[in-house]
């Protein structure tokens, strides 16, 4: 059974392992303990208390406070309930003119706004950007994933949740 | 009936294949086998027994694909074979184009349905040949040559072998035709068509099939080269019989097919998190003013959106809810495809390694909702070019997974899609000079079967090394592409900026190439790729999508003046706004913001300009650390206003060292201004959705965007449903196209 030390699984959150280290732990089989050490990592890294339940995002967590599970930034930004999608609490930047998708791309290399616009998804906090959505004009905002929190603990990890 | 049934124990194949879908759908377990008996008695065995039968798989492919003459399979290896149960589920594969194990099920199940057993009879010997999208295939030019094999008086299973042609003899030539707008045009169909007995192919069928494409030569090996691939692995089903007996076999492949499916359940609980996942890609079809038939004259844009649940107990359901409709053109995807791309992906994404089988079939439920792209049932619309839409919506799972791999911690294997393997450009003509004056030449090729692929979440995505088809993809060398498209011999083959998707890991970046008409008459041009909306599902956690394509060509140039004089002539298309074609030729030059066009005549010395897609990025592109971006410009992968505009970084270039240097004090400032630049262009969301929202109240969406959402509103009750919720509009809310 792999399993790694957290000094490896830091580096390979920060992009530090090289394709030699990296090369194996893709095509080898996984190590069982990943979540929970990563958890832990991530745990010790945020500059906040509250406990996460599931990484959701590069900056984003699920995570519990005062007995409800909501999604935050890592800056803190709190973006409530996490059956919501956290972007309708995003700022959000359209890039729907050619001049606008032309600062990205080179011309004729981007979308035609007629056809499809480029959404740009912020965090209001930091102003990371978060998400970006390539979707024709009037597409409703995407829900990119929506955990079962309880079914992954309880069922497969068979331990209960860290807020239950 | 008179015969004697030929499945096993007495049974028809029919009956065989009845009992096979009741047990799954009452037990959830192939054969509702819930014990791996066979492998706890004696694993070794087991294990070897399944390493015996992949082997003399993989050696079939290799040493068939040495008949065939088709650079396409030769050198590319676009063929892949396997081994079926009586039933028609795959049980071991070759090494290949995998997107194809699944479709020939699809294929071999319809001969029993449609009762072949009776009529036109299944014998030993017999040589079957498919190309139906209708009945397990993607496109006409996959073709599929299938045999049953039986021991003593039962079928105990049945070999397979794919080839993709490169002529299919549709409307125009081609592999991925553009110009087809109904079956008619797509080329010679063979519905699971009996073509042979005694091991030989008949001779009347070679005929009339050589006289039904534009490449007999190729189509005559490729057919000799399935065959004999068959037969080889029913020569080695013989003798894994001889050696473990025949009752050993029967209960063994059972057990294969059960321990793929579980292998999937496994890694689902292993990997990911149960819950709900989405994602939504799109396709172009800009034909209004590309198509030559009236009823094609149509802008579209194909909705692909995807919905997969991770369900409790491992397994997948996966819908497509919310499709558009198909069309008068060739994107129409059949059931067949949609199976092939999903499986080939889901066997390099979560269930690699062995076993892998149509087990990993049973494992996903999935939902292709009638009347749409992804299941038309019409068998009268043209199937000829279905990966338009079916390569692009397959991003839309390979991201919604990636959401889940990156929350279960394992980073290392998010990938949140892959660049279109376009642009495939295509055509051909006849030599007018030289020692093949008169013969055919074909241009089809095939380095597109290196794209870029994603970034992960810990590092840039592969570069020009990627095919979602074909896991062992290679862009091919260019001596061998010109050995049989004599006709458009390369100019250049460069590394074009820019085409990579930006992020804090960049997507895989690629090549463009330039070539010239020569030696040649009556040459036909096209080329098909997205060009005006963004390939698939885009970046992911702030990454963008990867370039799109457009169309570049040169007609009555002074080539032959700049060849004679020695001038320079274009090598690339760094910057299209200020190209190289217009600053360095005369004539006349066409550029399309949109890139899959019908035919154009091209003569000889006319330029093309073709390049391959990168992938979508990963992350905040202001995250990208500085020394990949000094290695980005250095390598030419970006140019340096991009970077300046996008990841912020100031860099100068030092002509004595030649290499870029970052300037981080200027960097650190033009940071900022993106970050201040960030919130002043931004809205809170509630202002953003007021102001989108007017874009339909107040009829600013085009024609094609508004045909879309006409068609899947229509279309799908649930997709409609949250659409009128989600901007707050009536229950009968339509949109109209005029
Ligand atoms: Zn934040």
């Amino acid at each position: 059974m792999s399993t790694y030390d957290e000094k490896t699984l830091e580096r390979l959150i920060n992009g530090e392992l090289t394709w030699g280290e990296l090369r194996p732990i893709i095509s080898g089989s996984k190590d069982p303990d990943r979540f929970e050490k990563i958890l832990g990592i991530l745990q010790r890294r945020v500059p906040w208390e509250e406990k996460i339940l599931i990484p959701l995002h590069e900056h984003l967590y699920v995570v519990s406070k005062e007995g409800k599970r909501i999604v935050k930034c890592d800056c803190g930004h709190e973006f409530g309930d996490y059956r919501e999608n956290w972007k309708i609490k995003c700022r959000v930047r359209v890039r729907d003119t050619a001049e606008d998708i032309g600062e990205l791309y080179s011309k004729y290399m981007g979308c035609d706004p007629e056809w499809e616009e480029l959404r740009e998804y912020f965090c209001p906090g930091c102003l990371t950007l978060l998400d970006t959505e390539s979707v024709p004009p009037g597409y409703p905002t995407i829900f990119n994933f929506l955990p079962d929190i309880d079914t992954f603990y309880e069922k497969w990890l068979g331990i209960k949740a860290p807020d239950k | 009936m008179l015969k004697k049934p030929i499945g096993w124990d007495g049974k028809t194949l029919m009956e065989m294949l009845n009992e096979s879908e009741k047990f799954i759908k009452e037990t959830k377990h192939y054969y509702g086998i819930d014990k791996l008996a066979l492998k706890e008695k004696d694993p070794f065995n087991y294990e070897r027994a399944y390493a015996s039968l992949r082997g003399a798989l993989v050696s079939s492919r290799e040493t068939a694909l040495h008949i065939s003459a088709s650079p396409i399979v030769k050198e590319i290896g676009e063929l892949c074979f396997a081994l079926y149960t009586p039933e028609g589920d795959s049980i071991v594969v070759s090494t290949g184009i995998l997107v194809h194990v699944h479709t020939m099920s699809e294929a071999i199940k319809f001969m029993i349905r449609e009762n072949y057993e009776d009529d036109p009879g299944i014998n030993p010997g017999e040589v079957f040949l498919n190309n139906d999208p209708q009945e397990g295939n993607v496109h006409t030019t996959d073709v599929q040559t299938i045999i049953p094999i039986f021991w003593r008086d039962e079928l105990i299973g049945w070999a397979g072998g794919v080839t993709h042609q490169i002529d299919a003899g549709g409307i125009t030539p081609g592999h991925d035709l553009v110009a087809a707008v109904s079956r008619f045009d797509d080329g010679a169909y063979y519905t699971c068509r009996k073509i042979g007995s005694n091991d030989k192919i008949w001779k009347d069928h070679m005929i009339n099939a050589k006289r039904a494409v534009r490449t007999p030569m190729y189509w005559e090996l490729d057919e000799k080269c399935r065959l004999a691939g068959d037969l080889m692995i029913r020569d080695a089903l013989f003798d894994f019989i001889e050696r473990e007996g025949i009752d050993y076999y029967k209960r063994f492949i059972r057990e294969a097919i059960e321990e793929g499916r579980r292998i999937v359940q496994e890694r689902v609980k292993e990997r990911l998190i149960p819950g709900r996942y989405r994602a939504a890609s799109f396709f172009d079809v800009p034909f209004k003013e590309e198509a030559w038939q009236p009823r094609a004259k149509m802008d579209k844009i194909t909705n692909e959106p995807i919905e997969i649940i991770v369900k409790e107990d491992g397994t997948l359901f996966l819908t497509f809810d919310g499709a558009s409709g198909p069309g008068p053109n060739p994107m129409n995807c059949g059931i067949g495809a949609m199976e092939g791309g999903q499986w080939v992906l889901l066997t390099q994404i979560l269930i690699y390694g062995d076993k892998v089988n149509d087990g990993a079939y049973f494992a996903v439920e999935k939902e292709y909702p009638k009347g749409t792209w992804c299941n038309p049932g019409d068998p009268y619309l043209s199937y000829q070019s279905p990966w338009g839409n079916l390569i692009p919506a397959y991003t839309g799972m390979m991201k919604a997974i990636s959401y889940g791999l990156f929350s279960r911690g394992y980073r290392e294997e998010v990938v949140p899609g892959y660049g279109f393997t376009g642009d495939a450009i295509q055509g051909g003509g006849i030599y007018s000079s030289g020692p093949l004056k008169g013969e055919r030449w074909m241009l089809s090729t095939f380095e597109i079967s290196g794209q870029g692929l994603g970034a992960s979440a810990v590092k840039d995505g592969l570069d020009w090394g990627y095919a979602m088809w074909n896991p062992e993809s290679d862009l091919g060398d260019v001596e061998t592409w010109e050995l049989f498209q004599g006709g458009i011999p390369y100019l250049a083959r460069k590394i074009k900026p820019n085409t990579a998707g930006h992020g804090k890991y960049r997507g895989g970046a690629n090549y463009a190439g330039i070539a010239m008409i020569a030696y040649s008459k009556d040459v036909d041009f096209f080329g098909a790729r997205e060009g005006l909306v963004f390939h698939g599902a885009g970046g992911m956690h702030g990454g963008y999508p990867h370039a799109t394509g457009y169309r570049l060509y040169a007609k009555n140039t002074n080539m032959k003046e700049i060849i004679e004089n020695q001038k320079e002539y274009p090598l690339w298309d760094p910057d299209p706004e200020h190209g190289e074609f217009e600053k360095l030729l005369k004539g006349e030059i066409v550029r399309k913001a949109h890139c899959s066009i019908y035919p154009v005549l091209l003569e000889n010395y006319d330029l093309v300009h073709f390049a391959m897609s990168g992938g979508p990025g990963y992350g905040d592109p202001l995250e990208r650390k500085l020394e990949l971006i000094k290695k980005d410009l250095d390598d030419g992968i970006y140019s340096n206003d991009k970077i300046l505009s996008i990841y912020g970084v100031v860099a100068n270039y030092d002509e004595i060292k030649g290499e870029w240097i970052i300037d981080e004090k200027a960097t650190e400032t033009r940071k900022n201004e993106l970050r201040n630049e960030r919130k002043e262009k931004s809205l809170p969301f509630n202002e953003y959705w007021e102001n989108e929202k007017k874009k339909i109240t107040e009829d600013k969406l085009s024609e094609p965007v508004k045909r879309m959402y006409s068609e899947s509103l229509n279309l799908s009750i649930k997709w409609a449903k949250e659409f009128r919720e989600f901007w707050k509009f009536p229950e009968d809310f339509q949109m109209e196209v005029k």
